[in-house]
């Protein structure tokens, strides 16, 4: 496309932008995006850039085609590599990366730091410059440093942005060279997952390549939904190509999702937080049948009988134990698991039977159902199933849990952050706790490397991170302990749009897209692949890259020489670059030829899958697991020993959850409520976009059964409510969710009403602060809700 | 006589829409103007059980269509101003020099496809990405989607892959010959039974 055309198509944009009432002015040149200057000396050329779709924690990692301009980009394809095989598949984007136009040029990008003027979260800011704002911010940091110490510092868990070099990295990197800062461990996402995976196989490690999907007869897809969260770019394509070879495919879930409609030949829809009901009453039938593989738990699990329970605890409950009641007089059986699980006894039966004696098979555990109370139960629920049917360590089998692939797998940053001095670590979710009662906690909520905090949280530097009022449990509780400023004394949101948490900033910082900077990206979880993100355009406005803003800082800060080592953003990609030549791709090319090759992507065919524990398989005294034991362990010493098994049961139990429409919060709250990820955003991120707003609309999914009751049609707006907040939202009846349940997708902007009403449908209103008593994880899909028609 | 086609495999189509926002970013459309749309079909009976479990019977699938480019075009037997053409090969254009607005073609049309842009007042719609298959290039929809679900074709090859079904529930009967070759969900033979239905109608409608 020439200049003249691109003129055209701006201009025709604009005529366009003008006439639809909801879409906000949308053509760059009206934005002040400079087209003629904007292509930086050197890099982008006009026309088509290979570059790796931005990098948000979308579970894919995909390969975009930009067509450049004279500056702006006009359009964006994807990976059209030839060959498209599983071996080497193309790494194709999602809706989400193909609508990222709308993003990148969307009138509401922060243009100038901002420094607040009104009260906190009122969201009333002034423009600032790039020195006042930056000179502002060093000395708050080092007044708070030297009055409450770095472990009142704090950069939080944030995602938003999340190529190796962007995103939050280079502030964990700045505030290790001034002292350091609290640190987190665990995710919002794999708390639970990430903590009991370990706990029966000594490690994380427990999937195979997913070319070895191939190989399965039979696949259970349990409450995991690739074609929706990706789960790795083409794991939705890599189900379809193993059924193409003759799986047969079950989705165990809530809601009939995505992936249950155009992956899985059978959907069976169980109620929420009862998943390991499920699975005990599965062991018991294959326990009472005989079905499960008998030789190899006899020589590679620990715990599944009374026969082989660790030395000293003998008498203490098995699994098989558990199973058939012998201690709590409550055999687990299908009739027992039917009326909490919503699961027809027969149907537990026969997908038990099925999935013992189809081999080998595949059971594959998502991350919603370990996102709540007592979210480690159905995680080592899993893993025992896995393990007790022998599908560990052979090929089309799958060991369940986290499941990270072996032999290398993706190395989600290796930006280096330095060395941390502050040793102490709070689980990620604790962040409030940390900021209301931080000197109180101990290693009960999880902090470790010290025995006591010396301060509460004083300092948030929160980067690429909507943590602070929106992604967090209960935030309505969030939004008052941010609001009183004798809590935290300064906050600091480094964002690319004003997001509810920016309104909660004492200082916004604008942040450039990854199109506007450097960067590189690899497999998200699985893949074989390293992805180039060169400079495409400018940078919008006054924006900057996340490395930039903290170079200037460092600046400020008397660190700059020591922060940057003298490397731009072009320079830390060629340095990160060459780091996986040394490592993991030997035959990467060079930095400079490769991104002359204009290719985007090196990946590597896989022909031959790599599969975890095949050496402890063939030989389990030889290869030990990693566990205290060496084997499986069904039965675990450590929990054991935590003292705690109502809450922290040594073998894998269901435990009615704290919230739960057994319990007598059903009463007022009946409907239990989950917050699925949603296609029109990436947790938070898009939630702005237009495109994906008319493809997805927010909405509360309801079944028909529970719409009619309340006496609500489809499109009606309504209220959904409980103790801890109200939102008001239209609902979507559908038969695609069981009765009883209903899905507010998680990640919509809050936007409270003066009411206190949230009109947009963030169900972090309801959802609770109470996390996890093992992995101290979020536990946000554990809340029960009503609903009822909104007076509008 | 048309020459080309899509071709959807609705047993294997997720109804992520990558299709629609491709095809979008291709022709620059704005929010409501959606040259291909993704329907998504649903019916089922919700029992309780005895033992208080939930028995379901449920069908679900999802039809991704742009324009069929029929052999027999309602939309062009409609239109007044003979603005909605067929080409020498088949496709189904609208000139806009002389296309006037009246809409007559996307009452005609069973498949929703002609789409009304207020600002400009004429029709659009889809063209098969007429300059990429110029290029020998797919149309866009078609190379972006993430499960392999759609095909662009020659009509001929098309069938000889995928046979010759041209409908599926609640689609009509295929009289207008579309150009679209459809692999069934396998639940879509109970859908009629079911009662089944569009149950997005708000992300497919056309905004008036």
């Amino acid at each position: 496309m020439g200049k003249q055309n691109r003129r055209e198509f701006i201009r025709k944009s604009a005529v366009a932008g003008g006439m639809v009432i909801s879409s906000p002015v949308w053509f760059p040149d009206a934005l002040g995006f400079n087209p003629g200057q904007a292509v930086a000396p050197g890099l982008a050329k006009n026309g088509w850039i290979r570059v790796g779709c931005p990098a948000h924690n979308c579970g894919g990692r995909c390969l975009l085609k930009v067509l450049v301009d004279d500056g702006i980009i006009t359009r964006i394809e994807t990976d059209d590599r030839p060959g498209d095989t599983p071996a080497d598949p193309q790494l194709r984007a999602c809706i989400r990366g193909r609508s990222y136009r709308r993003r990148q040029y969307h009138p509401d990008r922060l243009k100038t730091p901002l420094v607040r003027t009104g009260k906190r979260g009122e969201g009333k800011f002034r423009e600032a410059t790039w020195d006042e704002a930056l000179g502002i911010m060093a000395a708050e940091m080092l007044r708070i440093r030297s009055k409450y110490g770095n472990e009142s510092m704090f950069v939080p868990y944030g995602t938003g942005s999340y190529s190796h070099l962007n995103g939050r990295w280079p502030a964990a990197r700045l505030m290790n060279f001034i002292g350091g800062a609290l640190d987190y461990y665990n995710s919002y996402s794999w708390a639970c997952i990430s903590k009991a995976t370990p706990t029966v196989y000594g490690t994380g490690i427990t999937g195979n390549q997913r070319q070895d999907w191939l190989n399965s007869k039979y696949i259970l897809m349990w409450g995991w939904n690739p074609a929706e969260m990706r789960d790795g770019t083409n794991s939705d394509y890599f189900i379809k190509k193993a059924r193409e070879n003759g799986a047969r495919v079950v989705c165990i879930d809530p809601r009939m999702t995505f992936s249950a409609v155009s992956l899985a030949d059978e959907w069976i829809s169980i109620r929420p937080g009862t998943d390991t009901a499920m699975m005990s009453a599965m062991a018991y039938v294959m326990v009472m049948e005989k079905l499960y593989d008998i030789d190899f738990v006899r020589t590679h699990c620990l715990g599944f009988d009374s026969t082989q329970m660790p030395k000293g605890l003998e008498n203490e409950e098995s699994y098989v134990d558990y199973l058939l009641g012998k201690f709590d007089g409550q055999p687990k059986s299908p009739k027992w698991a039917a009326p909490i699980t919503g699961v027809p006894s027969e149907t537990i039966t026969r997908i038990a039977r099925e999935y013992a004696t189809t081999k080998p098979a595949m059971l594959y555990q998502g991350y919603g159902m370990q996102r709540r109370a007592y979210g480690e139960q159905p995680v080592r629920g899993g893993c025992v199933l896995a393990a007790i049917t022998g599908n560990v360590g052979i090929h089309g089998g799958w060991a369940s849990g986290i499941a990270h692939q072996p032999g290398g797998e993706p190395f989600w940053s290796i930006f280096p952050t330095g060395t941390n001095n502050v040793q102490a670590r709070i689980p990620t979710f604790l962040w409030t706790e940390a900021i209301i009662r931080g000197t109180t906690l101990t290693a009960k909520e999880g902090l470790t490397g010290v025995e006591k905090l010396n301060s509460n949280i004083k300092f948030i530097w929160s980067v690429a991170s909507n943590i602070l009022m929106n992604q967090h449990g209960n935030i309505n509780r969030s939004g008052r302990i941010l609001e009183n400023e004798s809590l935290v004394e300064f906050i600091v949101v480094q964002d690319q749009f004003m997001t509810s948490s920016a309104k909660y900033a004492d200082l916004v910082l604008p942040v450039c897209t990854h199109f506007e900077t450097w960067g590189l990206e690899d497999g998200w979880k699985y893949g074989e692949e390293v992805i180039l993100m060169p400079q495409v355009v400018q940078p919008a406005f006054q924006s900057k890259s996340d490395y930039r803003i903290c170079a200037d800082l460092a600046a400020k800060l008397g660190v700059y020489d020591a922060f940057t080592e003298g490397l731009d953003e072009k320079g830390w990609t060629h340095k990160l670059w060459d780091q996986y030549r040394e490592t993991r791709f030997h035959n990467l090319p060079p930095f400079e030829k490769f991104l002359e090759s204009n290719q985007g992507v090196y990946s590597v065919p896989v022909f031959n899958p790599k599969i975890s524990f095949q050496e402890f398989r063939n030989d389990p005294i030889g290869h030990p697991l990693q566990t205290p034991s060496g084997k499986i362990e069904i039965f675990s010493e450590t929990l054991f020993q935590m003292g705690n098994p109502n809450e922290i049961p040594a073998v894998p139990k269901y435990i009615q959850e704290w919230e739960s429409p057994f319990g007598p919060e059903a009463s007022s709250y009946p409907l239990q409520a989950i917050g699925p990820h949603y296609m029109a955003r990436v947790h938070s991120t898009h939630d702005n976009v237009d495109w994906l707003k008319e493809a997805f609309p927010q909405r509360v999914f309801i079944n028909p059964i529970d719409a009619n009751s309340r006496d609500l049609t489809d499109g009606d707006r309504v209220l959904v409510f409980n103790e801890r907040g109200k939102i008001s939202l239209p609902c979507r009846v559908t038969p695609r969710i069981m009765p009883g349940v209903v899905a507010v997708p998680q990640g919509a902007w809050s936007m409270p009403g003066p009411d206190g009403i949230d009109t947009n449908g963030n169900i972090n209103a309801l959802s609770s602060e109470r996390w996890t008593p093992l992995a101290f994880g979020n536990a946000q899909h554990t809340i029960m809700v009503e609903i009822k028609k909104a007076r509008t | 006589m048309s020459t080309f086609g899509f071709f959807c495999d609705t047993s294997a189509c997720s109804g992520c829409k990558t299709c629609q926002v491709a095809c979008k970013d291709k022709n620059n459309l704005e929010p409501g103007i959606r040259f291909r749309r993704v329907y998504e079909v649903a019916g089922a009976n919700w029992n309780k059980t005895e033992e208080g479990a939930w028995e379901h019977d449920i069908v679900a699938y999802n039809l991704s269509i742009g324009c069929n480019h029929c052999e027999d075009p309602a939309c062009v037997k409609a239109c007044p101003t003979k603005a909605m053409h067929a080409e020498s090969d088949g496709m189904i254009l609208v000139d806009s020099k002389i296309c006037i607005g009246c809409r007559y073609c996307e009452w005609a049309c069973p498949y929703g496809s002609p789409q009304y842009n207020e600002q400009k007042g004429i029709m659009q719609k889809c063209d098969f990405c007429r300059d990429y298959i110029l290029e020998g290039k797919q149309p866009a929809c078609v190379a972006s989607c993430p499960m392999r679900a759609l095909e662009f074709g020659q009509i001929g090859q098309l069938i000889e892959k995928h046979g010759d079904n041209r409908t599926i529930y609640p689609m009509p009967d295929p009289i207008t010959k579309p150009a679209l070759f459809i692999r069934k969900h396998p639940g879509a033979r109970f859908a009629r039974k079911l009662n089944a239905s569009i149950i997005n109608r708000e992300e497919v409608r056309n905004e008036k």
